[in-house]
């Protein structure tokens, strides 16, 4: 048995280990700044492996036959194809594995739920009995994506030769950029139409800069346009045109819609209108894509506060959370009004946050904002909750305690309860069928809407999701529109 | 893109720029705005388009300077580029034939305005204007204003030009000897509000346009909520018209004046780079770098 403490001999020999050895092979911990050192950083927490770090961790996976991982994983990357070229040091090739399923590596690798996903399905962690313990395969992707980065070693692909179809993307989120990856490599003409100014959609408004580097998405979406495809900022399609002028009119053959959930939800209690509330859209997208945190540098303000509650708990309520932390506020509080083991949001983005000092205050639901007498937001009035019998949701309902009312002093109040998709698209689209609450119906096999030549994926079909699914929504998207060009059946 | 063609300088601290965008020229429709970014790093705010050329493929906007992002753009000259304009944003005004309609603008008002009263006189209804405005050389576009209107009546507090005192006045006295079928009033909130008070007891419907506070102008930030009627509503997607009588106007100063502090932050820092810099004039020269 080589000695894990000895990285070199262990690499070594990383070719003969047998699985008993693979499976006692330690973890290997991912580096992080510390809490006190990053609550008021927008610098990257996780700092990544290094070379060795990352080949003995690659070390730890069995390769096994069955790569039940590989089923776990939207876009069904080669898991242990790529495991296998990091454990053998070929980094180059380890990145080509990834790409030719998945064109936002660096992204994925720092906002996919793996715990959830591919690394659920490890065997390592079923062997062992514990999901922490499974192969670290998003961390693996990550420092892969990074190294090609940092090596300048980003390969424009080969495309298939130009098909003559062009083929319009509406939205320029991971469902959008995505579909373009796939179909410009299939010869086909692409350009995606972003409403905003830059590139990115919820990459770059939503995700923190300490979550996802701006940095990255941007070279992610340079990558795109080395391989061909075009992009269109400040075009809201609906509004600057409308997606039968995108067929009729401008010459496309098909439209994908990666439009999203933007259509922000209130709680609906009084006093959402004073100063200081703020849907967590408006609060990131200030603090992200408008970069608040740099005021007076950049034009555009965020109020500042001592003391911010925040509603919700998912991921984005971590990141609006964390966010404001950095922005300055003395105390964070998290409002959520079931309990711990129902947050929807990924057990590391709580961790962090916790970590990093939000105070969670759980089965808890605000019924009334407070404001002074000018207008501003002086506290949450709130009632203590308890679980009762399963919802729909299969999670146990919150009831409320009677007279339980308490105030949490705040004066910012970020609310992150949930997103709707964006109608401008769909409502300006004569012929496209959406559901009761405004999600575009699809063929789930092919991204197939009610309308001819149009194809639909990510949040904008799911409701509020993750990356990845968008991305195997646009990947799926992609292959049923190349088919439907090339074959001209509907 | 976004060429600014023209600028004139309708008066002080007011600006009328007409910019190339031919996409927004051809699509756009009487009330009607864009979002605009001028500069790396700035703000994106709306604009109401306030007229547009199809065939040269421009819209003209009308810029009061009221702050850091204004100013930017009140400097931009011929051959500038505005850096970022998207739109056009929201749902145009609903135009139908009614009778008469009074349109009422205050301040620069006007610029929103005057699409809506042309697109209304071209389908039939008999108009009639009220213009206000603080003082003689803030009275804007009275030309176009007057071209399509049966009847204007302008207004200035200090009475320096037409009649002395609010629209609110000249209204009621037209509304006291014609029949009113509509009302739409564009201008500051005040002025709007006080429309709406007056023109409620006489039951005229009254339309009036919202201009809050916007980041993205798409419906995904919820920054421009207002309440009409008690309910939460999007001026960006739903607006930016609403009926007057239920809009709480209140809400709506306050939360236009959530960033006063930052704003006048802005503009210190603006006007702070403006005195380090040499020289005399090179804040327009700054921004024109910046811009192009």
């Amino acid at each position: 048995m080589p000695d894990p403490e000895r990285p070199d001999d262990l690499l070594r020999k990383a070719d003969d280990l047998t699985p008993k050895e693979r499976l006692s092979l330690p973890k290997q911990p991912m580096p992080e700044r510390a809490p006190e050192e990053r609550r008021r950083s927008q610098e990257e927490v996780p700092l990544g492996f290094d070379e060795v770090h990352a080949m003995l961790e690659a070390c730890r996976c069995l390769e096994c036959k069955a790569k039940p991982c590989v089923a776990g994983c939207p876009v069904g990357v080669d898991i242990p194809g790529f495991i296998r070229l990091v454990r053998k040091g070929d980094f180059a090739g380890a990145i080509a594995k990834i790409r030719e399923c998945n064109c936002l590596p660096a992204v994925t690798g720092r906002v996919c739920p793996q715990e959830t996903q591919c690394q659920l399905h490890c065997t390592i962690a079923k062997a062992r009995k514990d999901p922490e313990e499974a192969v670290s395969i998003g961390r693996l992707e990550r420092f892969v994506a990074d190294w090609e980065r940092e090596h300048h070693a980003r390969r424009v692909e080969p495309s298939a030769p130009p098909t003559g179809k062009r083929v319009a993307i509406v939205g320029s989120g991971p469902a959008g950029l995505s579909a373009a990856g796939d179909l410009v490599r299939l010869g086909h003409e692409v350009t995606v139409f972003e409403a905003f100014h830059k590139m990115g959609g919820v990459l770059v408004y939503g995700i923190p800069e300490f979550r996802l580097p701006k940095e990255i998405v941007q070279e992610e979406v340079d990558g795109l346009a080395a391989q061909g495809v075009s992009f269109e900022p400040n075009v809201v399609i609906g509004q600057t045109v409308t997606v039968d002028e995108l067929l009729e009119e401008e010459g496309y053959d098909a439209v994908f819609l990666g439009t999203g959930a933007g259509l922000p939800m209130f709680l609906e209690i009084p006093g959402e209108h004073l100063i200081g509330v703020y849907s967590a859209n408006e609060y990131l997208t200030r603090a992200n894509l408008m970069q608040a945190y740099a005021f007076p540098k950049v034009d555009t303000p965020v109020v500042k506060a001592d003391r911010v509650a925040v509603v919700g708990g998912g991921n984005v309520a971590m990141d609006a959370a964390r966010t404001a932390l950095r922005l300055g506020a003395g105390e964070v509080t998290l409002i959520y009004r079931r309990s711990r083991a129902e947050m929807p949001a990924r057990a590391e983005e709580i961790h962090h946050a916790e970590e990093e000092g939000v105070r969670f205050l759980l089965l808890t639901n605000p019924v009334e904002i407070l404001g002074d007498e000018r207008g501003r937001v002086r506290g949450v009035r709130c009632l203590r909750m308890e679980l009762g019998e399963p919802d729909a949701s299969g999670r146990r309902r919150p009831v409320p305690v009677p007279g339980s009312e308490f105030d949490v002093p705040a004066e910012l109040v970020i609310e992150a309860i949930g997103n709707g998709p964006n109608p401008l698209a769909t409502s300006t689209t004569p012929g496209l069928e959406t559901d009761r609450k405004g999600r575009i119906v699809v063929d789930p096999a092919s991204g197939k809407t009610s309308k001819r030549g149009v194809f639909a994926g990510g949040d904008v079909v799911l409701g509020a999701a993750t990356v990845i699914l968008a991305m195997g929504e646009g990947r799926k998207a992609a292959r049923a529109i190349h088919d439907y060009l090339t074959t001209g059946q509907w | 893109m976004n060429r600014v063609l023209r600028r004139v300088e309708l008066a002080d601290r007011i600006v009328q720029l007409d910019v190339e965008a031919p996409l927004i020229a051809k699509k756009r429709r009487p009330g009607q705005f864009v979002i605009v970014r001028v500069v790396e790093g700035g703000e994106r705010i709306p604009l109401t388009i306030a007229d547009a050329d199809p065939e040269e493929g421009s819209v003209t906007l009308v810029v009061q300077v009221v702050g850091k992002t204004t100013t930017l753009l009140s400097h931009l000259a011929p051959g500038d580029s505005i850096l970022d304009l998207a739109g056009p944003l929201g749902r145009p005004t609903h135009i139908e034939r009614c009778g008469t309609v009074a349109v009422v603008a205050g301040g620069i008002g006007v610029a929103p305005l005057y699409p809506i009263a042309k697109a209304l006189a071209e389908v039939g209804n008999s108009l009639v204007g009220v213009l206000g405005a603080r003082t003689r050389a803030l009275v804007v576009w009275e030309d176009r204003l007057v071209s399509v209107c049966d009847e204007l009546v302008v207004t200035t507090d200090d009475g320096t030009y037409g009649r002395a005192g609010r629209v609110t006045d000249a209204l009621a006295e037209i509304a006291s000897r014609r029949r009113l079928d509509l009302v739409v009033a564009i201008g500051p909130p005040v002025m709007m509000k006080a429309v709406s008070e007056l023109t409620m007891p006489m039951q005229i419907p009254t339309v009036v346009s919202l201009n809050p506070i916007m980041v993205d102008g798409t419906g995904m930030c919820g920054g421009c909520r207002v309440l009409v009627g008690g309910q939460n509503r999007f001026v960006c997607v739903e607006g930016p018209e609403f009926d007057g009588h239920q809009v709480d106007f209140d809400n709506l100063i306050a939360r236009l004046n959530a960033y006063k502090e930052y704003e006048q932050e802005s503009l210190r820092s603006l006007a702070e780079g403006h005195r380090f810099a040499e020289g005399s004039c090179r804040l327009s020269e700054e921004v024109r770098r910046a811009g192009s």
